[in-house]
């Protein structure tokens, strides 16, 4: 057994213990050096892992305790390309932080290492009490690094999120208890082979529990009626923060995706599905929401936390289209959406910073001192993340549309998709003509921003041509993703038929 | 037995859920408490309830499911480590923002009626 399906969890959670200890407790720059040297780990940790799922599924027996009953981590092609995409992310975000947000407060990077821990662990486990024990890492590193830098606005929008998703949390554990009181299981591959031979009275308790958990992966996936905790939250977390959440909601979608259309699949007899016509309406609603919110929205952090709200919606859209074509075109938006609006968040913070006490409010200030360079960050993000071409927001936009070419809801889809495009070019335009172009006077103010966060910003925008260079591999590799993934864990099937007596 | 229990953990549900939806912080906190009492409970019922069953094989004749048993002892640690968390947030935010109100201003009129007097004075 080869041991890199575990690597992504176990280096962060050992550099994130290991920097609340003496030698690297007490100096930023030790903290910072190590904080570097475990990324760039988890960076090989990651692309070793990404080549390895190419060729076969990597499954990963913890303490060597034997599936159903052991936990088991299922590195697949879909789970290792997004614990890539978070670790790519997370480089993005702590490269940005040291230029001193992260020396705000104490204990910045442990708490980065413990929320990447979480996260990775949550796309590779195979066991859903795992799920929710990996949930809850990754939230409470959250509440945490949300409040960091303390501050008013911070605590105000920390009191909604923590209380909001203590109240998931518990819903999470009501459906699991249901769920593993009918299925006698909590392994997510023998739960899919389970489903379908439940006792109508079992069945009726199933289905409360797969919509009990719709409800809480729709809260952290901010889907719509449950999304009012995200705009706030975002627009006031510190920006390396803020770009890290931008995984934090695909997180939700990718366990609805897991559980609701590959657990509760084709295979789950009456089952089969059962969620997927609440979230349709939902997805819809998400999208215009998010479209409205973007429209109205008073600053840049709160147009770019809105921008999240539409690509949760878009995302949804790809899941409940359920054919290969949508997961493919959602895999290929998911990783070009999260790190741009990642690096959009970045981008709002230096150039609130430039613009004085206007910070990043739609209204007259002082010139910015790196205006045209800044400028063209800003264009080429805002192009990516409105669907332009010739970037990679076009590519993951168009392909979705042609998947939902076959659908009975195509108007639906195309429509609200294409309405609230027009809604961010609209927003994204006004913005920039906002910010860059009515100013006030000719006196900038006098500093420039850090190397090290043009940089950040750089790396994570430079993912989106790379996706259309790359393009054809890397919808190779999402076709090949969506294929493994509907067919519901063959290899953990042949594991746990190989254990048992 | 299976009622009582069912009655009273419906019973700790309906009253946690209510007072998470009132409006200063300190009855939400009692309010995930309970509801994480409920939560705990309800774990224990989906190993089906069973008096004097052992979970360690070659105790007894009667077997009780461990798992339920397991997830019950992660889930409460966990829960007492978020309730910690938020009681300490619900102070923090008392003293960053003035009032115990979740959404950190008094809504007009909400006061306590000492509060409106001074307003009006």
């Amino acid at each position: 057994m080869q041991h890199w399906a575990v690597l992504p969890i176990l280096i962060p959670l050992l550099a994130g213990t290991l920097m609340l200890l003496p030698p690297l407790a007490g100096t930023i720059r030790r903290q910072r050096i190590a904080s570097l040297v475990s990324l760039a780990l988890m960076l090989v940790g990651a692309l070793v892992l990404f080549r390895l799922s190419t060729q076969a599924t990597q499954l990963y027996v913890l303490g060597d305790w034997q599936p159903p009953f052991g936990i088991l981590l299922v590195a697949d092609r879909l789970s290792s390309l997004l614990v890539l995409l978070t670790t790519v992310l997370a480089i993005g975000a702590v490269l940005y932080s040291l230029a001193g947000d992260d020396n705000r407060g104490k204990y910045f990077h442990s708490l980065m290492m413990y929320q990447l821990m979480g996260v990775n662990g949550a796309f590779l486990t195979g066991d859903i009490f795992n799920l929710f024990v990996f949930f809850e890492v990754l939230l409470i590193a959250s509440y945490a690094l949300l409040i960091h830098g303390g501050g008013k606005q911070k605590t105000q929008a920390n009191v909604h999120y923590i209380v909001l998703n203590l109240i998931g949390s518990a819903f999470f554990l009501f459906a699991l208890g249901m769920l593993y009181g009918t299925l006698g299981t909590l392994n997510m591959a023998q739960m899919s082979t389970r489903i379908a031979g439940l006792t109508p009275g079992a069945s009726i308790l199933a289905e409360a529990g797969a919509l009990l958990l719709l409800v809480v992966f729709g809260l952290k996936a901010a889907m719509m009626p449950l999304h009012f905790w995200l705009p706030k939250a975002y627009a006031s977390a510190s920006a390396p923060v803020a770009a890290m959440f931008a995984i934090m909601t695909k997180v939700g979608i990718y366990s609805i995706f897991r559980v609701h259309t590959v657990v509760f699949g084709e295979q789950a007899g009456d089952l089969a599905y059962i969620a997927i016509p609440w979230i349709w309406p939902m997805a819809l609603l998400t999208l215009v929401i998010g479209a409205v919110g973007v429209l109205a929205a008073p600053t840049l952090r709160t147009l770019v936390a809105n921008l999240i709200l539409i690509s949760a919606g878009t995302l949804l859209v790809a899941v409940v289209l359920l054919n290969t074509q949508a997961v493919i075109g959602g895999l290929y938006y998911l990783v070009h959406t999260t790190l741009v609006t990642g690096a959009l968040f970045l981008l709002a913070d230096v150039i609130a910073q430039q613009r004085g006490q206007a910070s990043d409010r739609f209204v007259v200030s002082r010139p910015m001192k790196q205006a045209p360079m800044l400028g063209l960050l800003f264009f080429i993000g805002a192009v990516t993340v409105a669907g332009l071409p010739p970037l990679s927001g076009f590519v993951g936009k168009a392909l979705l549309l042609q998947a939902a070419e076959t659908a009975t809801e195509m108007g639906w889809v195309w429509s609200t998709i294409l309405l609230s495009s027009l809604a961010v070019i609209i927003a994204l335009s006004r913005a920039g003509t906002n910010l860059f172009w009515h100013v006030s006077g000719n006196k900038t103010g006098t500093d420039n921003a850090q190397p090290i966060q043009l940089i950040a910003i750089a790396f994570l925008l430079l993912a989106s041509p790379a996706l259309v260079i790359f393009g054809g591999p890397a919808t190779d590799f999402a076709e090949a993703a969506a294929l493994q993934m509907q067919q519901m864990y063959p290899e953990v099937q042949t594991l746990m038929a190989e254990g048992q007596p | 037995m299976e009622a009582i229990f069912a009655f009273c953990v419906g019973l700790m549900t309906a009253c946690g859920l209510f007072l998470t939806l009132r409006g200063r912080t300190f009855p939400v906190v009692v309010g995930i408490t309970l509801l994480s009492y409920a939560v705990n409970l309800f774990l224990f019922s989906s190993g089906r309830l069973l008096i004097n069953g052992a979970t360690i094989l070659g105790q007894s004749d009667q077997y009780a499911d461990p798992l339920p048993q397991a997830l019950v002892l992660t889930a409460i640690v966990i829960g007492f480590a978020m309730t910690a968390f938020v009681v300490i947030l619900a102070i923090r935010a008392r003293s960053d923002l003035g009032n115990d109100h979740v959404d950190g201003r008094n809504p007009p009129g909400a006061g306590l009626p000492s509060d409106r007097l001074k307003e009006k004075n």
